[in-house]
């Protein structure tokens, strides 16, 4: 292994730019003659638009136009689409109602887009934005999962009969049952995922500019994938010609998801910059982005779980009402179903699973997906049953899952909720993990803190997750509408330097990096020659962009295969040049070598000859060096691994302290131990987060934000997180060419039902049985303080 | 935020004579409330009258009995301050722990007890050791100082000038984070200056308030076992998501156990 290449922790490259102020992010661009868009926003949760009144806002300083969505109407935009088109359980199309990027004739949750204000300066903008006056008609609202799907509730959408999207189900339901009725043990649990508000550090922006001169359209956007938004944008909501339309997506500081979607704001702008002849820019403040970004989770859940007496699973049960907020975003329908339903084998070689989804709208910002999107929520289902049964049936934490693990020599497995997996070595990550996490003192460690009145817990978490979703095949039959492949391109230059082109997009992951280790070791030029490329749809082939840890098992798939041709095309030129078979011309570490000889070539000496082709079979090869791959996976990639978390909670304050938390992850082959090491870190610390402080509030009432602001919305900061222990084990993907898994996820997949886990096991010598995420001081108060009295009583 | 008038007077009867002219106008000392709330629209004066450049408000004197902090001393400053650490050491470490570093090196004591946020943690301060309030026109006793939630004993235009702190013989602050804001969801402070005690919460109730219950307890025996049967009512307490009536009710007794720990302990 060379000191940049595959399986080095080589520094980021990116870091340099970040660190010292000089990143280039949306809302560093400015453009001549640029306006400012402000939107005005529903106040309401649910209510009828009356009428809207521009005329004092237009006549106020500085104001260009102001646009309503019966504007967009006469021009006939159309609504935002949606990606994925689930069917029920009865083989009927889910609901899809209309998504206008400005309301029409009603609001559906507080921050739904109602007009635009477009000003000389992003002040004056927002002072006529306070001029339009909205006549509303106030109507109930609905809020939760549950009160949606009561017969009297509010109706979101005036044309469908209840506020039900879809119900869907996956497993055999008459097994599961069967394997019920002979169970010796059957637990129960009733389960919330709470939602979380996704919180990137930049802001969404955008910046639209319409060129008369050649008539095309630039977006710039903060875009997890610029292609899907322009495919979405031109052909969906504007009815452009994509060839007329650029979109880039320069640095972004950080997605989690919530920048995948093809969100009103750029398809208002991109309309808007030709009506006012202008380039129109947006960046949204802290508090739009807690009201207008995709939320992530929001479930209801009842699971049970069958065994018989030794504590072998026979079956699990799910139904789970999930949140889809009031109008559908891109992704949605499929992170509550596809991504969360094929997930509840978890590692465990249970035979009859079944699960029942029903996908609800409500007056909330839509949700989907979120760091881990559907496999976090699949996973504290799990997780939690697990444990609970083993406390049930007063086994340990570690032996049911032992038991229960699916054998490392039963791969490939096939899962009765429709997954493959490939490879894995569950045992003997858990062993891993449990010597990390020094499991044999911890009883130790639990009375010594109980000398000092604070009750420690022990909490696992055996994880699994799907990534790279794929095939596209596949998906499209599970109602995907776009593809899942990516695309990249090497382009060698003729001094032997090289632009990579990838599909995959970085914002935060650290692809400049990672692309350019793999890049230089197969080519065998140093890493200095290797540019990385993404973001900008007028420069890289058209890609599907960076979610679900896809970005290295099919991105960089996508890679390698594109520098499969590259080498074999300099094989041909090296078996000319050196007067040999191709055949017998070998390639190892960037060098041509006539096997059995000393008579070589380098890369760059191939690549300056395929553009100064003086020496050169041209009859039968054409010049040049520069070769693009698309790739489309096989099956998913399957990374898993154990978390082990250990809290001590204050009983006086229902403080929750993480003390340790032990992750070993298999990820298959690493490229970047450091950064994927960075990666768990973030993801843990989004679990956590999820598990102790983050909570998205609504007033039931009014549907109100309650937390729309960080004095309220708990975010996780250093001192709420332990020093992590963090390690890996490989067992390498058979599906993609670089053995790897992705590992971008896991963190946040993993470590809540660890830690919630933990917490219970802590409190279970006082009662403690029933605890929702978040687990802040308030709640364990409250359920310390239940149990105990139960107890008394 | 929307337009207004600024002043930067360099004296403080300038200051006061700048506000006195202004429609609606505002003192700004460390901004740390005012500006957030403006920035949202919550708030939109017609003019600030900015305190930065008045130097008589700012600094710290410490003689035997007392320690005086002028009104525009920014909390970093007291926590920083050698002098207070060793006269009041609790003080010191109260203002170490206000919001965040951003907001202890521009946030001030008399911003802060001016505005009187019901979470806000020098109120317990200036109500357990016992405070004098001192304005442009008067002496206020902490007593009489905080009246409600967001609402003090000063009169329209007054400025605080500087706040005296008696120095007690033993005294300590224990406070419970709200999780997000860390504002103190409950904070006790607890003094003993002879035989008297004073036990201030803050965070628990709309107001900074006293609990005479635990300061007769603690005056016959300052140790925490004293207060430990004293239950504290829900029923003047706030209830939001962070924590209900009963939760806060129940923290006071924990915190005013701590604290007085501390105390003892110092």
């Amino acid at each position: 292994m060379s000191d940049t290449g595959i399986g080095a922790s080589v520094k980021r490259r990116e870091d340099d730019r970040f660190l010292t102020g000089r990143g280039h992010y949306t809302d560093d661009i400015s453009l001549p003659h640029q306006t400012w868009a402000y939107f005005v926003r529903s106040p309401h949760a649910h209510a009828r638009i009356r009428s809207i009144d521009t005329a004092a806002a237009r006549k106020a300083p500085g104001v260009v136009a102001v646009f309503t969505g019966d504007d967009l109407a006469a021009d006939e935009i159309g609504g935002l689409p949606c990606g994925w088109q689930v069917t029920d359980k009865h083989g009927e199309p889910m609901k899809e109602p209309a998504h206008p990027p400005l309301a029409q004739g009603k609001v559906r949750y507080v921050g739904d887009h109602v007009a635009v204000v477009i000003a000389e300066s992003a002040w004056q903008a927002r002072d006529a934005a306070e001029m339009v006056d909205v006549d509303y008609e106030m109507l109930p609202a609905v809020v939760s999962v549950d009160d949606a799907v009561k017969s009297d509730a509010a109706r979101v959408h005036d044309d469908l009969d209840d506020n039900v999207c879809y119900v869907w189900e996956i497993g055999e339901k008459a097994d599961t049952d069967a394997a019920f009725d002979k169970a010796d043990h059957v637990t129960t649990l009733d389960l919330v995922n709470n939602r979380l508000i996704p919180n990137a550090i930049e802001p969404r922006a955008a910046l639209a500019n319409y060129s008369a001169g050649d008539d095309a359209y630039t977006l710039y956007t903060t875009s997890q994938n610029p292609h899907v938004t322009r495919l979405l944008m031109s052909a969906f909501v504007l009815n452009l010609p994509e060839h007329k339309v650029r979109v880039v997506s320069p640095d972004v500081g950080g997605g989690f998801g919530s920048k995948i979607f093809h969100y009103a704001e750029e398809a208002v702008l991109t309309w808007a910059t030709r009506k006012v002849g202008r380039p129109v820019k947006w960046t949204a403040d802290r508090a739009e982005s807690f009201l207008c970004d995709a939320h992530g989770r929001d479930h209801v859940t009842r699971a049970e779980l069958a065994m018989d007496k030794d504590g072998t699973f026979l079956g699990m049960r799910v139904r789970t009402r999930a949140n889809m907020g009031a109008y559908l975003s891109t992704f949605a329908p499929s992170i509550c179903s596809i991504l969360y339903g094929t997930l509840l084998a978890g590692q465990y070689a249970t035979p009859a699973i079944h699960c029942e989804v029903t996908a609800v709208f409500s007056n909330t910002a839509p949700v989907d997906a979120y760091r881990g999107a559907g496999r976090p929520e699949a996973t504290y289902v799990v997780e939690r049953l697990v444990s609970e049964a083993a406390r049930e049936l007063g086994m340990d934490q570690a032996e049911i899952r032992r038991r229960n693990f699916i054998p490392k020599d039963a791969f490939p497995y096939d899962t009765p909720v429709g997954l493959s997996y490939d490879t894995g070595d569950y045992e003997a990550t858990l062993d891993a993990a449990m010597r990390q996490a020094q499991v044999d003192g911890f009883e130790k460690r639990r009375q010594e803190a109980l000398s000092r009145g604070r009750y420690r817990g022990l909490g696992y978490s055996t994880y699994i997750e799907a990534c790279g979703l794929a095939p596209s095949a596949m998906a499209g039959q599970l109602g995907a509408r776009a593809g899942l492949y990516e695309a990249g391109e090497i382009r060698f230059h003729p001094t032997g330097s090289v632009t990579v082109f990838t599909g995959s997009h970085s914002h935060g992951q650290g692809h400049e990096t990672t692309f350019a280790q793999v890049v230089s070791e197969r080519l065998g030029i140093p890493i200095e020659n290797v540019e990385v490329v993404h973001g900008d749809t007028d420069r890289i082939p058209f890609g599907m962009g960076t979610y679900g840890s896809r970005s290295i098992a099919v991105g960089g798939s996508a890679l390698m295969k594109a520098l499969d041709k590259v080498i074999e095309k300099g094989r041909k030129i090296a078996a000319h040049q050196l007067e040999a078979a191709v055949e017998d011309i070998e390639y190892d570490d960037g060098v041509y070598r006539v096997s059995g000889t000393d008579k070589q070539l380098t890369m760059p000496e191939v690549a300056f000859s395929a553009y100064v082709p003086h020496n050169y079979p041209l009859e039968t090869l054409e010049p040049g060096l520069d070769e693009s791959a698309f790739y489309d996976p096989t099956n998913f990639t399957y990374p898993a691994g154990s978390h082990i978390c250990e809290v001590e909670v204050d009983p006086e304050t229902g403080r929750v302290q993480v003390v340790n938390f032990v992750a070993v992850d298999d990820f298959g082959n690493v490229i970047n131990p450091m950064i994927v090491e960075g990666q768990v870190h973030g993801g843990l610390a989004q679990g956590i987060g999820q598990a102790l402080l983050e909570n998205c509030q609504y007033d039931p009432e009014s549907g109100q934000l309650v937390t729309g602001s960080y004095m309220d919305y708990t975010m996780p900061r250093a001192d709420d997180l332990p020093t992590f222990e963090v390690d890996t084990r490989c067992t390498p993907c058979t599906s993609n060419p670089l053995g790897v898994k992705g590992c971008g996820e896991a963190g946040a997949i993993g470590a809540p039902p660890a830690v919630i886990n933990a917490i219970l096991d802590a409190l279970a010598p006082l009662g403690v049985s029933r605890l929702d995420m978040p687990a802040t001081p308030a709640r364990v108060w409250h359920a310390i303080r239940t149990a105990s009295s139960g107890k008394a009583a | 935020m929307h337009a207004f008038e600024y002043h930067r007077p360099e004296k403080s009867a300038d200051a006061v004579s700048a506000l006195k002219k202004a429609e609606d106008g505002r003192f700004l000392a460390g901004g740390q409330s005012l500006l957030p709330s403006m920035k949202q629209r919550l708030s939109a004066p017609s003019d600030l009258v900015s305190l930065s450049r008045v130097n008589e408000l700012r600094g710290i004197k410490v003689d035997g009995k007392a320690v005086t902090i002028g009104s525009m001393t920014r909390h970093a400053e007291v926590a920083d301050s050698a002098d207070v650490a060793r006269a009041i050491p609790a003080l010191a470490e109260l203002a170490s722990n206000i919001g965040d570093r951003q907001v202890r090196n521009l946030g001030t004591i008399g911003g802060s007890i001016a505005n009187d946020d019901p979470s806000a943690d020098y109120p317990a301060a200036v109500l357990a050791l016992n405070a004098t309030v001192v304005t442009d026109r008067r002496r206020i006793a902490a007593d009489d100082f905080f009246v409600d939630m967001f609402e003090t004993a000063l009169e329209p235009e007054e400025l605080v000038t500087a706040v005296e702190f008696p120095v007690p013989d033993q005294a300590a602050y224990a406070k419970f984070e709200q999780p997000a804001s860390r504002f103190a969801l409950v904070g006790v402070m607890v003094a003993r200056s002879g035989s008297e005690v004073r036990v201030a919460v803050t965070g628990a109730a709309p107001s900074v308030f006293r609990v005479p219950e635990m300061e007769k307890a603690l005056a016959k025996e300052f140790k925490a076992s004293a207060i430990e049967g004293i239950n504290i009512s829900p029923d003047e307490m706030m209830a939001d998501m962070h924590g209900d009536a009963d939760y806060r009710a129940h923290l006071v007794g924990v915190m005013a156990r701590r604290a007085v720990d501390a105390a003892a302990n110092r």
